[in-house]
C-alpha cells in the first residue's frame, strides 16, 4: 500500500478519484440506511405489538350487560328461606315473558343462552339480600353470555351464514328484541378488577390473580429486600478481597443469567417436595421470585453503595465512628433512594415472571381470591397464560385486557422508580 | 399461628430493646458515666437481637418440619390392621386423604380408621401450633431474663451487636451460594435417579423423544423413549432463528446510536429499547399465538408452503424480537468502551463514519459483541413461555422453519404442570432436561464474561 502511494502525486480532482469519494459516501449512507431501517423494524414490531394488545384487549374493559325483569313468584321462592328457591324456573319465566314467541323447548333453550350461566345465582343473592321482593318484580343487569356480548361489540359478522356464526338466527333475533326495548347496555367492566377466574369469560375476573401476585411479591420483597442489601453491605465494605468472595461474586453473576425455568425447577424439588409448601401457595411462588430477584437486588445495592462519596466514610471515621456505625448511619441513608430505585424495577421483574410460576403449580384454576399465602392462587402473569390457553373467543380479549392491566401495574412500578431516581438520587 | 409467633417475636424484641436501653441508661447518667462502654442504644439492641433471632429461627425450622413430623406420626399411629399389607403409595394416598380430611375437604366416604386419624392429626396440629408460640415465647423471656443480667458500664454491648451484624450479612451473602447450591443438587439428584431408569447415552444421543408413557399400568400408552436429541435440536433451531432475526436488527442499531444519531434520536430509541426489553416474556407468547403464527401461515399458505400452525418460525421470530434490545445495548456499549483516540485518528485521516465503524471500531469491539450476542444465545435457550405458548409438543427432528419443534423448556413444562409423581420417569426426565440447559447456559454465560473480561483488559 505505501508502495502504490509513492508512485506520484495524486490528482484529487480527476474523474476516478470522485467516483471513488461517490461511493464511499454512498457506502456511508447505506450503512446509515441499514441503521435507520433496524430501529424502524424494532420501533415497529413494538407499535405492532402494543396496538394488537390495546385493539384485542380494549373491548373486554366493557361488558355487555342485559336488564331484565324477573317476576320472583312466591310458587318459586319460599320466604322463609330464600335461598333454597327455584331460581332457575324464575329465570325461565323472565326470559319467557321477554319473547314470549319462544315456545318450543329447544326455542326456549336457545332464549336461555342469552344471559350468563350463573344467572340464577345472581338473582338468588338479590333475593337474599332483599327478601321483600318475593312476590313482585325484581328487576336486574345482568351479564350477557359472550357470544352476545361478542355480538354486541360487533366482534360476530352478521352477514355470515348461521352455521359459522356462534350465534343462530333464533338468538340474533331475541337479541334485537332486547335492544329495541333499549336492555342491552354496556357498562364499564369492574367485574374484571373484582371477580375471579371463571369458566364462562363474562364472569372471569383478575381479584383472584391480582391477590395471589401481591402476596407472591410481597413475600419476595419480605425475603430479598433485607437479604439482598445485607449481602451487597458485606460484599461492598467488609468482605477481604480472597478468593471465597471471588467465588460468592461470580456466582451472583451466573446466578443473574440462570434461566428461570430453572429456578421453577429448584422451587419445585426443594420448597414444595421437602419443605412441604402447599402446591400452588403464594408463599412457594413468592420464595422462588425471591431467590431470581436476589441477584439483582445485590448489584443495584452495591451499585448504590459504590456511589457513596468516600469522603463521607472518612468524615465519620475520622470523628471516631465505628466501621458498622459509618456504614448504618451515614453510607446505606444516603444509598436508599438508589437501592429503593433498584428494588421496585427487581420487583417488576419479579411481577411479568411466569415459567417458574408454572412449575410451582400457581397456574391453577381458583375461583376466589386466596386469603393468605397458603392457599392456593394464580399470579397475574400465569392467569394470562391460562386464558390464553381457553378456546372460548371470550378469553382471547380477556387475555389482551389481562396484559393490558399487567403492563399497567409494570408503568406504574418503573414510573415510581423513574420519579424516585429523579427526586430523591444525590449527585456528588 | 406462624404468623402470631412472628408477631410475638418482634413485640417481646420490642420490649427487649426498651428494657436494655433503660437499664443502660440508669447508669449513663450517673456518676462515673465517663466509664460506659456503649451507648444505651446498643444496649437495647444486644438484648433484642439476642432475644429476637434464636426465637425466629425456632420458629422457621419448626414451620417447616412441623409437617413432615405429624406424617410420620400420623402413619405410625394408624392401626396395625389397617397398614397391613399397605405399599408405601398406598400409604401415601390414605395420608393426603387423611390430610384433606382434616383440613375439611371430603372426598366420599372415608374409612373409620382414616376419620379417627384424621382427627389425631388435627388435635396434634393444635398442640404443636401451640406448642410451637410456648416454646418461642419461653424461650425469649428466659434470654430477656438472663441477657438484661449481663447489661453493664464496661460490657462492650457495640461490638457484641456488630459482630451478630457481620454474622448476619455474612450468611446472607452466603445465601446466593446456598441457592446455586440447591439447584446443582436438586438437578443431580433427580437426574441420576432418571438415569437409572433410562442410561446416559440412550438420554444424550437417542433420536426418539416419546415421554408420554403410562403412569398406571393399566393406561394405554406408548412405551415411552427418553432420545432428547430431537428435543436439543428443535432448541437450537428456535434460538438459531431468533438470533438470525435480532442480530442484524439488533447491531445496526447499535451502530446507529453510536455513529450517526444525535442526542434527540438517542433519547428516543434508547427508552424504547428498555420498553421492550421490559415486556414480560408471556406477552411475547401471547402475541406469537395471536398474530405471528397466523400471518405466517397465511404468508406459507400463500407462497404454496406447507406450514404447522405452531411453526418454529413464528416462536424463533418473536423469541428474536425479544432479544433485539439485549443485542443491541451490548454491542452499544462494547463499541462505546473503544477508545475515543482511535476513533478521533480514523476520521482525521480522512474515513467516513460508515469506514471507521467497519474498519476501526467493530474490529475492536468484536470480542464484546461476539460475548454478547453468546448471553443473547443462552437467554433464547433458556426463554420459556414463548416456547411454550407458541411452539409445538411433539418432537420432530427437521430444520425446516415452517415445520412445528419443540425444546427443552417446554417439555419441562409440559412434563411438570399438573400433578406429578416423583417417581415416574417422565418427571424425572424433566429434571435431566433442566440439568442440561443449567450447563449450556451457565458454560455459555461463562464463556462470554470471560471474552468480554479479556477484551475490557485490553484497553484498560
Amino acid at each position: 500500500m505505501s508502495e502504490t502511494a509513492l508512485t506520484g502525486p495524486v490528482d484529487w480532482t480527476s474523474d476516478q478519484a470522485a467516483g471513488r469519494r461517490r461511493s464511499r459516501h454512498a457506502a456511508n449512507r447505506r450503512l446509515q440506511f441499514y441503521g435507520i431501517a433496524a430501529i424502524s423494524t424494532a420501533v415497529g414490531l413494538l407499535g405492532i405489538l402494543i396496538a394488537t394488545l390495546v385493539i384485542g384487549g380494549y373491548p373486554a374493559f366493557f361488558q355487555t350487560k342485559l336488564t331484565i325483569d324477573f317476576p320472583i313468584k312466591a310458587e318459586y321462592v319460599d320466604a322463609a328461606d330464600p335461598a333454597a328457591g327455584n331460581y332457575r324456573n324464575v329465570v325461565r319465566d323472565a326470559l319467557r315473558e321477554l319473547a314470549p314467541e319462544a315456545t318450543t323447548p329447544a326455542q326456549q333453550r336457545q332464549l336461555g343462552q342469552l344471559l350468563t350461566n350463573n344467572a340464577q345465582f345472581f338473582v338468588r343473592d338479590a333475593v337474599v339480600a332483599n327478601p321483600s321482593v318475593i312476590g313482585r318484580t325484581l328487576t336486574l343487569t345482568l351479564p350477557a353470555a359472550d357470544p352476545i356480548d361478542q355480538l354486541n361489540k360487533g366482534l360476530i359478522d352478521r352477514d355470515l351464514p348461521e352455521s359459522q356464526r356462534r350465534v343462530n338466527d333464533l338468538q340474533l333475533g331475541y337479541y334485537d328484541t332486547l335492544v329495541a326495548g333499549g336492555r342491552v347496555s354496556a357498562p364499564f367492566n369492574w367485574a374484571l378488577f373484582f371477580n375471579s377466574d371463571s369458566r364462562f369469560p363474562e364472569l372471569a375476573g383478575l381479584a383472584g390473580a391480582i391477590t395471589g401476585s401481591f402476596y407472591a411479591l410481597l413475600i419476595c420483597f419480605l425475603i430479598s429486600f433485607p437479604v439482598g442489601i445485607a449481602a451487597a453491605i458485606y460484599l461492598e465494605e467488609f468482605a477481604p478481597r480472597n478468593r471465597w468472595t471471588y467465588l460468592i461474586e461470580v456466582n451472583i453473576n451466573n446466578l443473574a443469567a440462570v434461566p428461570s425455568i430453572v429456578f421453577g425447577l429448584l422451587g419445585l424439588a426443594v420448597f414444595i417436595q421437602i419443605f412441604g409448601i402447599p402446591r400452588s401457595a403464594p408463599l412457594a411462588g413468592g420464595m422462588v421470585l425471591a431467590l431470581m430477584t436476589l441477584p439483582t437486588m445485590i448489584i443495584v445495592t452495591r451499585n448504590a453503595l459504590k456511589a457513596v462519596p468516600p469522603s463521607i466514610r472518612e468524615g465519620a471515621l475520622g470523628v471516631g465512628a465505628s466501621k458498622h456505625q459509618v456504614i448504618m448511619h451515614h453510607v446505606l441513608p444516603l444509598a436508599l433512594p438508589g437501592i429503593l430505585t433498584g428494588t421496585i424495577i427487581g420487583l417488576a421483574q419479579a411481577l411479568g415472571e411466569t415459567a417458574p410460576l408454572l412449575l410451582v403449580g400457581m397456574n391453577a384454576f381458583i375461583t376466589s381470591p386466596p386469603g393468605g399465602i397458603l392457599e392456593a392462587s394464580t399470579a397475574l402473569p400465569t392467569q394470562i397464560f391460562i386464558w390464553a390457553d381457553s378456546p372460548e373467543r371470550g378469553f382471547t380479549s380477556r387475555t389482551s385486557a389481562g396484559i393490558l392491566v399487567l403492563l399497567g401495574f409494570l408503568i406504574v412500578m418503573n414510573g415510581i422508580a423513574i420519579f424516585l431516581r429523579q427526586r430523591l438520587e444525590r449527585r456528588w | 399461628m406462624v404468623g402470631y409467633s412472628l408477631l410475638l417475636i418482634v413485640i417481646l424484641s420490642l420490649v427487649a430493646y426498651y428494657v436494655g436501653r433503660g437499664s443502660a441508661r440508669r447508669f449513663a447518667g450517673g456518676a462515673g458515666s465517663d466509664k460506659v462502654h456503649s451507648l444505651p442504644g446498643y444496649h437495647g439492641a444486644f438484648i433484642a437481637v439476642w432475644v429476637g433471632i434464636p426465637a425466629f429461627v425456632l420458629v422457621v425450622l419448626w414451620a417447616s418440619f412441623q409437617g413432615a413430623m405429624l406424617d410420620n406420626l400420623v402413619i405410625s399411629s394408624l392401626p396395625q390392621a389397617f397398614t397391613d399389607g399397605k405399599s408405601p403409595a398406598e400409604l401415601n394416598l390414605a395420608l393426603s386423604e387423611i390430610r384433606n380430611l382434616a383440613s375439611g375437604r371430603i372426598f366420599g366416604e372415608p374409612a373409620p380408621e382414616i376419620r379417627a386419624a384424621a382427627e389425631r392429626l388435627l388435635a396434634w396440629q393444635h398442640i404443636a401450633s401451640w406448642a410451637m408460640v410456648v416454646v418461642a415465647a419461653a424461650l425469649m423471656i428466659l434470654v430477656l431474663v438472663f441477657a438484661r443480667t449481663r447489661i453493664a458500664p464496661r460490657f462492650r454491648a457495640r461490638n457484641n451487636v456488630e459482630r451478630v451484624l457481620s454474622a448476619l450479612m455474612v450468611f446472607c451473602s452466603v445465601v446466593a451460594i446456598l441457592t446455586t447450591v440447591g439447584i446443582i443438587v436438586s438437578l443431580l439428584y433427580e437426574s441420576i435417579a432418571f438415569f437409572r431408569l433410562v442410561p446416559i447415552h440412550e438420554f444424550l444421543f437417542g433420536l426418539k423423544w416419546e415421554p408420554q408413557i403410562a403412569i398406571r399400568a393399566d393406561q394405554v400408552a406408548g412405551a415411552g423413549a427418553f432420545g432428547a436429541v430431537p428435543v436439543f435440536a428443535g432448541t437450537l433451531l428456535i434460538s438459531a432463528i431468533a438470533l438470525i432475526v435480532a442480530i442484524p436488527i439488533g447491531l445496526f442499531t447499535a451502530i446507529y446510536l453510536v455513529e450517526y444519531a444525535d442526542d434527540r434520536v438517542r433519547n428516543v430509541v434508547k427508552p424504547i429499547m428498555e420498553i421492550l426489553a421490559g415486556i414480560p416474556t408471556v406477552v411475547f407468547g401471547f402475541f406469537a399465538v395471536l398474530t405471528v403464527a397466523p400471518a405466517i401461515r397465511e404468508a406459507g399458505g400463500l407462497m404454496g408452503i406447507a406450514t404447522s400452525p405452531n411453526s418454529a418460525l413464528a416462536a424463533g421470530f418473536v423469541m428474536g424480537i425479544m432479544i433485539i434490545p439485549f443485542i443491541s445495548s451490548l454491542s452499544d456499549d462494547a463499541l462505546r468502551s473503544v477508545p475515543r483516540a482511535m476513533r478521533d485518528g480514523s476520521l482525521a485521516m480522512g474515513a467516513t463514519a460508515s469506514e471507521t465503524m467497519t474498519k476501526v471500531l467493530l474490529p475492536a469491539a468484536l470480542p464484546g459483541i461476539m460475548g454478547g450476542i453468546l448471553l443473547a444465545a443462552s437467554r433464547a435457550i433458556g426463554e420459556t413461555m414463548i416456547v411454550v405458548m407458541a411452539a409445538g409438543l411433539i418432537a420432530t427432528l427437521t430444520i425446516n422453519p415452517m415445520d412445528s419443534v419443540t425444546t427443552v423448556t417446554v417439555q419441562i413444562v409440559s412434563m411438570l404442570i399438573g400433578d406429578t409423581s416423583f417417581d415416574s420417569p417422565k418427571t424425572l426426565a424433566a429434571f435431566a432436561l433442566g440439568l442440561v440447559l443449567f450447563i449450556v447456559t451457565l458454560g455459555l454465560n461463562i464463556l462470554a464474561l470471560q471474552i468480554v473480561k479479556k477484551y475490557r483488559e485490553q484497553y484498560e
